[in-house]
């Protein structure tokens, strides 16, 4: 069998060096086309994973294991359950549409903004696939790097603060997990994650274990109350930035809760439930009426996206079945909803740079065919029946309703928040007369642009419509990982 | 009686070539000095080449145990040689236009050399003494060179009074030792405290001394005055020498005085240590924010970082020695680049030493701001660099000697350190460049710039070969 996973980490990052090597900032035109080459042969290597992945079982599979660091006894270890696999084929799909959605608005340094996010695609996937804890440290954090550069090279007025508020928020959360890394390591004498799921642990340590933990995955979901970084990053990050970052990045701190949290540190997870339930809630309704008053159509689907994310940590400390698989399924749908809300702000911004709202008005009478696509956008990210947005918040809050009535209630609310600002902002932006001279000189979508949005269209009424092929692949892994989470460590 | 002079034989091949260099430099006209440079330069790869012929790997002791010739030294003596052999390389061209390109400044370097060889090999309180004395005054006067400058001069001073000041700490100490064991000899002092029974008070009265001494010379706060000044003062090719290759001889000097003479009394220096090493990586870090030179900025980091060296040795096995090697060698391989950049940026009459030289960089050269962005980020210890092994070993250490505070101190340290890395990326990558001058250097600088980043990289994707070598090399010289 080919090492599908290790071609997934480094077929992207080589194409992105390649990029580098052979790109001149002159010649843009051989930067894109290596670029999407890479990016699609990145996709290419991943698709056997699902096609060739076994339904039946929970444990690892597409193993690879060899020595890495045996002085520390850490392992070049990757594999993949139901709970990766589907986020490593969303990665690679997301960032064969950034590179091609760049292919016209990015003028400058192309080579370097292709490379840059090449090589994050390799990143983001070795931390999905790693099951050795350093190795997963190791993609974590150098993820870091090609962020902070997309966003500080490409990004609006208030880039730089931008950048580095976003670099050393996620890097003290990372750091304390570095040290919990180290206890653990100290504990149980390995970095392996299968070690770590049956190291007994006192709930003491547990708890303090957890708030490490919490303190890198909490920033990177982000949960309020360190959400502040992500509204502040969005604005200013290019179209691709914003997109990956939405998509891909807040995923990983979702996927480090059940990764590492819940199986690791079940008793802690148990007891501290209450207060993530609480600030998960807090997320989802407060955020929610934060994003309707946003002046900056950026800001507003940040917002949007922190109040969904709200959902996945809410479904995961419900420790049911439906729970889980509803917060997996949002994860996916958040994916490729809030990547679509960011590509057709990105169709806006090219044309008239500008993301604030009350430059539009009126841009459904110049550019219709745009305007049906962000309509069927908009209603997903209000979670809409028959979109993919209605698939895990409906499982959530079902789930929610079956462990507390009271607590189901609230997480509706979101229901009624999630269209009041998708659709209000519509309103706002597409219908009513046309604002001014420059709404009049819209032309409507090209293309490339025309079969971006198309796709992500697709994607997005395929899982609202049938979800089953999604949720069979993740079905059987989190059976298991709640059984983890039901066993005491004590 | 016979004497074995095969394991100081890097020592004779060195003070042989500084002394050809001397005299051979008395007969060069200024169209030739690049003869004695080459003569240096063949001096570190033929005493390279006698180290590696020399190797044995049981600890050799000889001139009436004076001097110890174990693996240790052998690996720290090959790390200085390749050390001073590429500061020489990067500083070529800056000493030319400085009028530095004299056979002097090589003898000197040669001498400090010498005087870091001995250290690293020292088995006796004297010797040691003996060795950081000639390596001490070999910096100053090169601090000095650049006659009818002020800040060299001032820097050279400083260097001077506060580095004398230390010496008669170290002294101080080594004589309160001697009169609690009644020896000077290293493994001895070791063997007598180890089995107790002597003057506790003069004991730890002497360990007091020493560790302060050791502390100045690393520059840890609050020894760490003259590292700011003479950082800054010093021209770049000399800070480039100092931030690097005596850094591993301040290693020697920690290692043999405390992990080795003094190992029994390790509840004592530990404490110590510990202190020492949160108040340089907190102030060195806090303080480094603050600054607007380059130099300057680094010269803090370097405080930090030696802080993270003390957090692993404090330790106090070979896990913590061999982590703070590590360490050590990670931060010199770092800093070759990180200073070699403000050399390799520096034109006649134009010193790049301040954070606005580096705006825009990456229009003028992306090749250099990459070079420079991946001696950022391994300092700021980013994976896959190799300063985040560095990092994960101190810290490991720190977590399995119990001190699992100090290593969430270390950790925040470093997330402040952070910032200021960053603003070094953020100014080469972020900004439009003030000085659009083209980027000029010699090709072997360029070949050699470039291979010493790439290495941060490899290292920082394949650590094991060089975690091994330190671990392996100390317990086969009897560390543990």
């Amino acid at each position: 069998m080919a090492p599908y996973l290790s071609l997934a980490i480094w077929v992207p990052i080589l194409a992105g060096v390649a990029v580098l090597v052979l790109g001149r900032d002159r010649d843009a035109g051989t930067a894109r086309w290596i670029a999407l080459a890479g990016a699609l042969a990145g996709f290419l290597v991943t698709l056997p994973l699902y096609t060739q992945f076994d339904l039946t079982t929970s444990s690892m599979q597409f193993v690879e294991r060899s020595e890495w660091i045996p002085y520390f006894d850490i392992y070049y270890h990757l594999g993949v359950d139901g709970i990766s696999v589907l986020l490593v084929l969303l990665n690679s799909f997301t960032t064969l549409l950034v590179v091609w959605a760049s292919w016209e608005s990015i003028k400058v340094r192309v080579a370097q903004y292709m490379a840059a996010f090449l090589v994050m695609s390799g990143f983001l996937n070795g931390a999905f696939i790693a099951q050795d804890a350093i190795l997963f440290y190791v993609f974590f954090e150098a993820m870091l790097i090609p962020m902070y550069l997309i966003i500080g090279i490409w990004g609006g007025e208030r880039r730089v603060y931008a950048a580095i508020k976003f670099f050393l928020y996620t890097l003290l959360g990372s750091l304390l997990m570095l040290v919990a890394f180290l206890y653990l390591y100290q504990k149980s004498g390995s970095f392996a994650l299968a070690d770590w799921y049956e190291l007994p642990l006192s709930l003491q340590t547990q708890v303090l274990i957890f708030i490490a933990f919490f303190a890198a995955f909490a920033v990177k979901v982000p949960m309020w109350p360190v959400h502040t970084w992500l509204p502040d990053a969005h604005p200013e990050a290019p179209t691709g930035g914003s997109v990956v970052l939405a998509a891909i990045t807040l995923k990983i701190g979702a996927y480090g809760f059940v990764r590492f949290v819940l199986p690791i540190l079940p008793d802690a997870s148990h007891y501290l439930s209450g207060f993530i339930i609480t600030l998960s809630l807090i997320a989802i309704v407060y955020i929610g009426f934060v994003a309707i008053v946003q002046p900056d159509m950026k800001r507003l689907i940040a917002y949007s996206s922190i109040s969904h994310m709200g959902f996945v940590t809410l479904g995961f400390f419900l420790f049911s079945v439906q729970g889980s698989e509803g917060a997996l399924a949002q994860m996916l749908s958040h994916g490729f909803v809030s990547a679509a809300m960011f590509l057709w702000v990105g169709v806006l911004y090219d044309r008239m740079h500008t993301h604030l709202i009350a430059d539009f008005g009126g841009v459904a009478n110049t550019m219709p065919k745009f305007a049906a696509f962000v309509m069927l956008f908009s209603m997903a990210n209000a979670g809409l029946p028959g979109t993919s947005g209605f698939v895990g918040e409906f499982l959530v809050i079902l789930a929610a309703v079956k462990f507390n009535f009271w607590i189901g209630l609230v997480a509706a609310i979101s229901l009624i928040l999630g269209a009041a600002y998708t659709l209000w902002m519509y309103k706002r932006v597409l219908y009513g007369e046309v604002a001014n001279a420059r709404v009049a000189a819209l032309t409507d979508l090209n293309r490339r642009e025309f079969w971006l949005l198309a796709t992500l269209a697709a994607a997005v009424l395929f899982m609202g419509i049938w979800p089953k092929p999604f949720i069979d692949v993740m079905h059987v892994s989190v059976v298991d990982l709640l059984a983890h989470v039901a066993k005491s460590k004590l | 009686m016979t004497v074995n002079l095969l394991p100081i034989l890097p020592e004779i091949v060195v003070l042989i070539g500084a002394s050809v260099v001397l005299l051979v430099d008395l007969f060069l006209d200024d169209d030739r000095r690049h003869i004695g440079y080459w003569l240096a330069q063949s001096t570190l790869l033929v005493a390279a080449w006698a180290t590696l012929r020399t190797l044995d790997i049981d600890v050799v002791r000889v001139m009436h145990d004076l001097v110890v010739d174990d693996l240790v030294a052998d690996l720290l003596r090959l790390c200085s040689f390749a050390a001073v052999s590429l500061v020489l390389f990067y500083s070529r061209s800056y000493l030319a236009l400085r009028g530095l390109f004299r056979g002097e400044t090589f003898v000197l370097i040669l001498f400090a050399l010498l005087g870091m060889q001995v250290l690293i090999t020292a088995n006796s309180f004297l010797t040691l003494y003996l060795g950081l004395e000639l390596m001490s005054l070999a910096l100053y006067a090169l601090v000095a060179m650049q006659r009818g400058e002020r800040a060299p001069a001032e820097a050279a001073m400083k260097y001077f009074v506060l580095g004398a000041l230390a010496s008669g700490f170290l002294l101080y100490g080594m004589s309160m030792i001697y009169g609690a064991t009644g020896t000077l000899e290293i493994d001895r002092v070791s063997r007598a405290v180890l089995a107790g029974g002597e003057n506790e008070i003069l004991l730890i009265f002497g360990l007091v001394f020493v560790v302060s001494a050791i502390a100045f010379k690393l520059g840890a706060v609050p020894y760490h005055m003259w590292v700011p000044d003479v950082y800054h003062g010093a021209p770049t090719a000399i800070t480039l020498l100092i931030g690097t290759a005596p850094e591993f001889a301040a290693f020697a000097m920690l290692l043999r005085l405390l992990g080795g003479a003094l190992v029994g009394a390790e509840v004592d220096w530990q404490g110590m240590l510990v202190v020492l090493s949160v108040l340089s990586v907190t102030l060195g870090h806090v303080v480094a924010i603050a600054q607007v030179n380059l130099k300057r900025m680094l010269a803090y980091s370097n405080i930090a970082n030696m802080g993270y060296v003390l957090m692993g040795f404090l330790a106090a096995d070979v896990t913590g020695y061999s982590a703070a090697m590590f360490y050590m060698v990670a931060y010199v391989l770092t800093s070759l680049v990180s200073f070699g950049m403000i050399v390799l940026l520096s034109r006649r009459g134009f010193e790049a030493d301040l954070l606005d030289d580096l705006r825009g960089l990456n229009t003028r050269s992306p090749w250099w701001a990459f070079v420079m962005l991946l001696a950022m980020f391994s300092l700021a210890g980013m994976p896959p660099t190799i300063g985040f092994y560095a990092k994960l070993l101190v810290l490991q250490a720190a977590v399995k000697a119990g001190f699992v505070w100090l290593a969430v101190v270390g950790v925040i340290a470093a997330l402040i350190g952070a910032f200021y890395y960053l603003r070094v990326v953020k100014l080469m990558y972020f900004d439009e460049p003030v000085d659009r001058s083209p980027i000029e250097a010699r090709a072997d600088t360029r070949v050699l710039l470039s291979a010493n980043a790439l290495a941060l990289l490899l290292f920082g994707i394949l650590p094991q070969p060089l975690m091994g070598l330190c671990a392996v090399v100390l317990v086969q010289s009897q560390f543990f």
